[in-house]
């Protein structure tokens, strides 16, 4: 799957950061990430979007060398995970979907403890946890005890953590999964601060949202594989087209519909019409097909992903 | 996927999972040097006192004399075996410690050696905090006694090996008490420690020397806090060097083989 070109990247000149070819990994009899390809190069966000159980977080932790893969290839920093374990994973900051602090430490000893994993002196610990603690907002809960803070908190913590190597790569799996509006709006500032420094992120996440305005490229992965491959604004138009019109489920509307050859989908008491042309189309509709209410919205990643994903329940 | 019999490979990082439980462990000092403390007191005034008044001698050696290197193995015994049973299972469970770490250079190899140097470590710790109590009731003599500090670490590693093999399989944290009535309370008492292993049937005592290890750090206690050497001195450590060595290298395979998926 070739990346398209009008990201406004000059890809050549990027380095590649994650390398994967023919990346496949099987629990048993289970494959959950069959034959994947990509690349992810430096200073850019890159997302991985599915339903539950599409194989984002087994990736995640091929890449985190914390899962062996069962076969094809991975480089990370152009190393091997099945090799050099450590040196890559000094060059990582990892959050992880579940919330996994120290409960047996404050707030700044959470970041010390996790500082000394990574041999970083104990003064120079001391500055870089002082700077973030102060990056997520958390200054004034310096000395206080894990469970004694809020999810969100948690949240901003663990990011925090993450940081505490400098890492080349951020790879964050749900980074806001549970979050207030605020705290989401927070990370995602801290995350775009992030790439303006050069860092490269990774991320899964079930807000599509959060995809559209975060990620410069992402996939749509589904049993195991990826669907498509593409910057977030490509994805929909070439998929869905750039705007819905949206109309009442009646037999008046549908008659109408297929007299006019127009394509439709339709969802419990609403009937969607994709559209490049959306203005003509609505007054065509308007005209047409009276006694429907017709409203007409800009096309968004949610319509890609569950027109790729179905709209079946998983799990 | 490396067999259970592979040598696993260690690095010095294990090092920072043992000064973290350490520095929780000092966080509550008061609370958590007092028990071995009282434990030495109690097992002395009801067992050596009390029950020493009816049995007199044992071996030539006044009962409370013949229990105080016991009172230590079994210290030794249960610091490591409930460190590396229940802690380590709550660490790894319902914190999520060892997840947390393995995403920072330290393997899991070197998260659970961490795990199994810092389960001997208590076991060195409540040996040191005892020492002085038997020596204030006169009990075992100086300077010999002090093997028992080495003797201590190194039997710990034994134990906290063995209980990180259960913790490796355990379904459950309740299935963690299996071993503890089935192995730890049993071998407690039928290890030399209270009374001679030569009252038992021959059976029980090749039983007692063969499978459980508290019987080999009981007769070394024994020997330095008497003190008192014998022939089999080096057959005990042989024993204990080759259990530890067997207990860690499973443990830890054990241990990838249920975290590394």
């Amino acid at each position: 799957m070739d990346a398209p070109s009008t990201d406004g990247y000059r890809r050549d000149l990027m380095p590649v950061i994650i390398e994967a070819d023919d990346l496949t990994k099987t629990y048993n009899d289970t494959v959950a990430v069959s034959h994947i390809r990509f690349e992810v190069n430096k200073g850019e966000i890159f997302g991985f979007l599915g339903p539950n159980g599409a194989g984002k977080t087994t990736t995640m932790r091929m890449i985190e060398c914390i899962s062996p893969r069962t076969s094809g290839t991975l480089l990370v920093f152009g190393m091997d995970p099945d090799k050099r374990p450590a040196d890559i994973k000094e060059q990582i900051g990892v959050v992880p979907q579940e919330t996994n602090l120290d409960p047996d430490f404050t707030c700044v000893g959470n970041l010390l403890t996790y500082a000394r994993y990574f041999d970083i002196p104990p003064a120079e610990a001391e500055k870089r946890a002082g700077n973030l603690l102060a990056f997520v907002a958390l200054t004034e809960k310096r000395d206080t005890a894990i469970d004694k803070i809020s999810g969100g908190m948690k949240r901003r913590l663990i990011l925090a953590r993450a940081l505490i190597n400098n890492p080349g790569l951020l790879i964050l799996d749900e980074p806001t999964i549970g979050l207030d509006p605020q705290a989401r709006h927070l990370i995602w500032e801290r995350l775009r601060l992030l790439r303006a420094q050069g860092n490269t992120i990774v991320l899964t996440t079930h807000y599509l949202d959060e995809a559209a305005r975060l990620c410069d490229r992402l996939v749509i992965m589904d049993h195991g594989t990826f669907l498509v491959e593409g910057t977030p604004a490509d994805l929909v138009r070439e998929q869905v087209g750039s705007e819905i019109i949206e109309m009442d489920n009646t037999p008046e509307v549908i008659a109408c519909l297929e007299d006019l050859g127009v394509p439709y989908e339709i969802l419990g008491d609403q009937v969607q019409v994709a559209t490049d042309a959306s203005r003509e189309l609505a007054k065509t509709l308007l005209d047409r097909c009276k006694k429907s209410r017709v409203s007409t919205r800009p096309a968004t990643l949610e319509d890609v992903f569950l027109k790729l994903t179905g709209r079946t329940l998983r799990e | 996927m490396p067999s259970i019999w592979s040598f696993p490979r260690i690095t010095r990082r294990a090092g920072k999972v043992w000064q973290r439980n350490l520095e929780v462990f000092l966080k509550t000092w008061k609370v958590n040097f007092f028990p071995p403390f009282i434990e030495a007191l109690l097992y002395l005034s009801a067992i050596g006192l009390g029950i020493g008044t009816y049995v007199g001698a044992i071996d030539g050696v006044p009962y409370i004399t013949y229990i105080a290197p016991a009172i230590l193995a079994i210290s030794v015994m249960n610091s490591a075996f409930f460190e590396c049973t229940y802690g380590s299972y709550v660490r790894m469970y319902y914190q999520k410690s060892f997840d947390a770490i393995i995403a920072t250079p330290l393997s899991i190899e070197d998260v659970i050696a961490g795990e199994i140097l810092w389960g001997a470590t208590r076991s060195v710790i409540s040996v040191a905090v005892m020492l002085p109590v038997l020596v204030a009731f006169k009990v075992i003599s100086l300077p010999f006694s002090l093997f028992a500090i080495p003797l201590a670490f190194l039997g710990g590693l034994m134990f906290a090996g063995l209980a990180m093999c259960f913790t490796a399989i355990t379904p459950s944290i309740d299935t963690l008490n299996y071993p503890s009535f089935l192995l730890i309370t049993p071998m407690m008492l039928f290890s030399g420690t209270f009374f001679p292993l030569s009252v038992l049937p021959v059976i029980f005592q090749d039983i007692a020397l063969a499978v459980f290890p508290l019987t080999h750090i009981v007769a070394l206690m024994r020997m330095a806090t008497l003190p008192s050497a014998s022939a089999l001195l080096p057959l005990h450590i042989a024993w204990i060097l080759a259990a530890t060595v067997i207990f860690c290298v499973i443990s830890i395979n054990l241990m990838r083989r249920r975290l590394i998926v």
